[in-house]
C-alpha cells in the first residue's frame, strides 16, 4: 500500500519532464490522485460529523430512555423528593440536591487552594522544581476515580468518623447555623466526606488551568508592577488575577463540570440515601451515585427510565457548565492570539 | 544623608510593614497549599502501595476471581480489561485521528470545525456514567443482554474525543512551511497529510492514544451497565465480561476480607498502569520538544 502510493506520487512529481508517451498514463495517475484525495477528505469530514452524531446520539438516546418517566411524572420529577421503587414513585430532588451540595463543597475548597498552588508554581517556585511539582499535581488528576473511591471508603471515611467529624460536631454545637450543618452521628460516609474527596479530585484541574493562564500573562505587565514597588502578592492580586479573570473562571467551570459528573469516588462514600438532610454529615446521594448503585438492580421500566431521566438531568447540567467554561476559555484564546 | 533617613523612615512605616506582612502571609499560604496538594498524592499512593503490595503474588495473574471466602486472583478481570481496552482503541482511534485531521488540515477555519471542536470539548469532559447510559440504550437494551461489545463501545466513545483533541493539537504544531513545500511540488493534500504531516506529528499522536488508554483503563462507570461483570474467565464478546475496575468496585464494597484484599491489589495494578502510561506519554512529547 505504502510503496504503491510512493510510485504514484513519484510519477506525479516528475511532472512536465515526462515524455509524451506516458502522458496518457499520467492523466490516469492524476485522476487517481484526485480520487484518493477526495476520498480522504470525505473520510475525515465523515469522522468529524461522527463526533457531532455522537453527541446528538447521546442526547437522543437519553431523551428516549427518559421519556416514560418524564411523561409519568412531568416537571414534578425535578421537585419531588420521594424515591420509592415499591410504589414506583420517583423524584429527582434528593440526587440533584446531593450533586449540587457535594460539588459546592468541592469547589469551596479546591478553588482557593488551586489558585494558591498556581500562584506558588508561577511566581514563587524555584525554576528547577516547577516542572516536577507541576507533573506531580497533574498525576493527581490522572489517578482513576475508583482509586479515590476505595481510598475514601477504607482510609478517609474512618479517619473522618473518628477524628474530624466529632471535632466539628463538638466545636460548632452551640453556633446557630453551623450546629445544623454539622449535626448528627458521625457516620464517616456522607455528603461532607464526598465533597472533600471531590475537592481533592478537582484540585489538579483548577491548578493546571490556572497555572497555564497565569503563564500567559505578558511579563511586561508584571515587570511594570514590580517597577512601581509592588510586592509579589500585590502583583498577583492586582495584575495577574484581573488580567486572567476569564480564563480562571473557565478553569473553575471545567473543574465544576468534573465534580458534578464524578461517579465512582462519590458512590463509595456518599451512603446512597434518597433523603435531603440539613446536616452535611448525613448520608445522601448524587445523580451519578444513584445511577451507578441502582441501575443494574432496577426492576420495572419506570424505575430504569427514572434513572435514565436522572442521567439526562446530569447531562444537561454539565453540558451548560462545560459550555460556559469552553466559551470563556475560547474567548481568552482569541484575545491571546491578537 | 537626609534622604537616606527619610527612606528608612518610609520603610519602617506601618503601611509598608503591613504590605510586607501580607506578602509573607500569602507566600506562606501558597507554599502550604502546594504541600497540601502534593500531600494527598503521596498519601494516596502510599496507602495504595501499603495495602496493595501485600496481595501481589503470581496467583493474582494466574487465577480467576474467587467466590466469597476463597483465595484467588484477578486473571479474568485483567484479561477482560485488556480485551475491551484494545477493542475500544481499535474502534475509537481511527475515527479520532480522522476527525482531528479534518479539524487541523481541511477545515481549520470553517464553521463545521468550530462546532465539532466545541462538541468534542464537551464530550471530552462529559460524565462517563452518562456515556454508559447512552451505550446501554443503543446496544444493551436492543440486544437484551450485557456484553463485552457494549463495554468496548462505551470505552471507545471516551477514546474518540481524547484522540481528536491531541491529533488536532499536534497537527497544528506542524509548521505550515512543510505543507507549502509539499503543495509546491504538486503533492495532493491527502498525500501531504499522510506522508508529511502525520510523520511530523507522529510522537504527539501516539501520546494522545496513550493518554486515551490511560484514561479508559481506570474507567468504571461506563462499564457498570454495559459489560457488567463475570465471575468466570470469558473471551466471548457477546456475553458479560469482567473488568478490573468493576471487580474492584464489587469486591471493595463486599464484606469479605479476601475480596477487599484483591480489590486493593487490583487498585494498585490499575494505578501503576495509568501513571506509567501517562509518564510514558509525557516523556514522548517532551523528548520531541527538545
Amino acid at each position: 500500500m505504502a510503496s504503491g502510493e510512493r510510485d504514484v506520487s513519484e510519477v506525479a512529481l516528475k511532472g512536465a519532464s515526462a515524455p509524451a508517451a506516458v502522458s496518457a498514463s499520467r492523466a490516469a495517475v492524476l485522476r487517481r490522485l484526485r480520487l484518493t484525495d477526495s476520498i480522504f477528505h470525505g473520510l475525515t469530514r465523515g469522522a468529524s460529523l461522527a463526533v457531532l452524531a455522537l453527541l446528538s446520539g447521546v442526547i437522543i438516546a437519553l431523551i428516549y430512555g427518559a421519556a416514560p418517566a418524564l411523561s409519568t411524572f412531568g416537571f414534578g420529577f425535578l421537585f419531588d423528593e420521594s424515591w420509592n421503587p415499591v410504589t414506583e414513585r420517583f423524584g429527582a430532588l434528593a440526587p440533584i440536591f446531593g450533586t449540587l451540595v457535594t460539588s459546592f463543597i468541592a469547589m469551596l475548597i479546591a478553588v482557593p487552594v488551586g489558585l494558591m498552588v498556581a500562584f506558588f508554581l508561577t511566581e514563587l517556585c524555584p525554576k528547577m522544581l516547577r516542572r516536577p511539582i507541576g507533573i506531580a499535581i497533574e498525576l493527581l488528576a490522572g489517578i482513576p476515580s475508583i482509586i479515590y473511591g476505595i481510598w475514601g471508603l477504607f482510609v478517609f471515611a474512618p479517619f473522618m468518623q473518628e477524628h474530624v467529624q466529632p471535632l466539628f460536631i463538638d466545636t460548632f454545637a452551640n453556633v446557630p447555623i453551623l450546629s445544623t450543618l454539622f449535626a448528627g452521628p458521625p457516620y464517616g460516609i456522607g455528603m461532607f466526606t464526598a465533597g472533600l474527596i471531590l475537592a481533592i479530585m478537582v484540585l489538579p484541574f483548577v491548578t493546571s488551568i490556572s497555572r497555564d493562564v497565569f503563564d500567559a500573562v505578558p511579563p511586561v505587565l508584571k515587570e511594570a508592577a514590580y517597577g512601581v514597588g509592588c510586592t509579589t502578592w500585590e502583583v498577583f492580586r492586582y495584575v495577574v488575577l484581573p488580567f486572567t479573570r476569564v480564563g480562571v473562571i473557565g478553569g473553575f467551570m471545567l473543574g465544576l463540570g468534573r465534580a458534578l459528573g464524578e461517579t465512582m469516588a462519590v458512590t463509595f462514600v456518599i451512603g446512597n440515601a434518597h433523603h435531603i438532610s440539613a446536616s452535611l454529615f448525613a448520608p445522601g446521594t448524587t445523580i451519578s451515585a444513584s445511577i451507578a448503585n441502582e441501575f443494574t438492580e432496577a426492576v420495572g421500566d419506570l424505575y430504569t427510565s427514572s434513572l435514565v431521566a436522572l442521567g439526562l438531568i446530569l447531562f444537561f447540567i454539565t453540558f451548560c457548565v462545560l459550555a460556559i467554561a469552553r466559551y470563556l476559555l475560547m474567548r481568552l484564546q482569541q484575545q491571546g492570539g491578537r | 544623608m537626609a534622604t537616606t533617613a527619610s527612606k528608612t523612615a518610609a520603610l519602617d512605616s506601618p503601611l509598608y510593614a503591613g504590605r510586607r506582612r501580607r506578602n509573607a502571609i500569602a507566600k506562606g499560604l501558597a507554599f502550604a497549599a502546594t504541600i497540601f496538594g502534593l500531600g494527598w498524592l503521596i498519601l494516596i499512593l502510599g496507602v495504595l502501595i501499603y495495602k496493595g503490595v501485600g496481595g501481589l503474588s503470581l496467583a493474582v495473574f494466574t487465577e480467576n476471581t474467587p467466590p466469597p471466602g476463597a483465595a484467588g486472583g484477578l486473571l479474568n478481570a485483567i484479561m477482560g480489561s485488556i480485551i475491551m481496552t484494545v477493542l475500544a482503541v481499535i474502534i475509537g482511534t481511527p475515527i479520532g485521528i480522522l476527525a482531528g485531521t479534518y479539524l487541523a488540515e481541511y477545515g481549520r477555519h470553517d464553521k463545521l470545525s468550530s462546532v465539532v471542536r466545541f462538541i468534542n470539548d464537551i464530550l471530552l469532559s462529559a460524565p462517563s456514567i452518562v456515556i454508559g447510559l447512552f451505550v446501554y440504550e443503543i446496544l444493551v437494551a436492543p440486544m437484551g443482554h450485557f456484553s463485552g461489545w457494549a463495554g468496548a463501545v462505551a470505552l471507545a466513545v471516551i477514546v474518540i474525543p481524547v484522540v481528536v483533541r491531541t491529533t488536532e493539537d499536534m497537527l497544528t504544531l506542524v509548521p505550515d512551511t512543510l505543507r507549502e513545500a509539499a503543495a509546491s511540488i504538486g503533492l495532493p493534500r491527502a498525500h501531504m497529510i499522510v506522508r508529511i504531516a502525520y510523520r511530523a506529528a507522529q510522537a504527539g499522536i501516539v501520546t494522545g492514544i496513550l493518554l486515551a488508554i490511560a484514561r479508559i483503563s481506570g474507567e468504571t462507570a461506563p462499564l457498570l451497565f454495559t459489560a457488567l461483570n463475570n465471575q468466570f474467565f470469558s473471551l466471548d464478546m457477546g456475553a458479560p465480561m469482567p473488568s478490573l475496575p468493576v471487580v474492584i468496585f464489587q469486591f471493595a464494597l463486599s464484606p469479605y476480607a479476601e475480596w477487599q484484599k484483591l480489590a486493593w491489589t487490583g487498585a494498585l495494578l490499575i494505578t501503576v498502569t495509568v501513571l506509567g502510561l501517562s509518564i510514558l506519554a509525557r516523556s514522548l512529547t517532551s523528548a520531541r520538544k527538545s
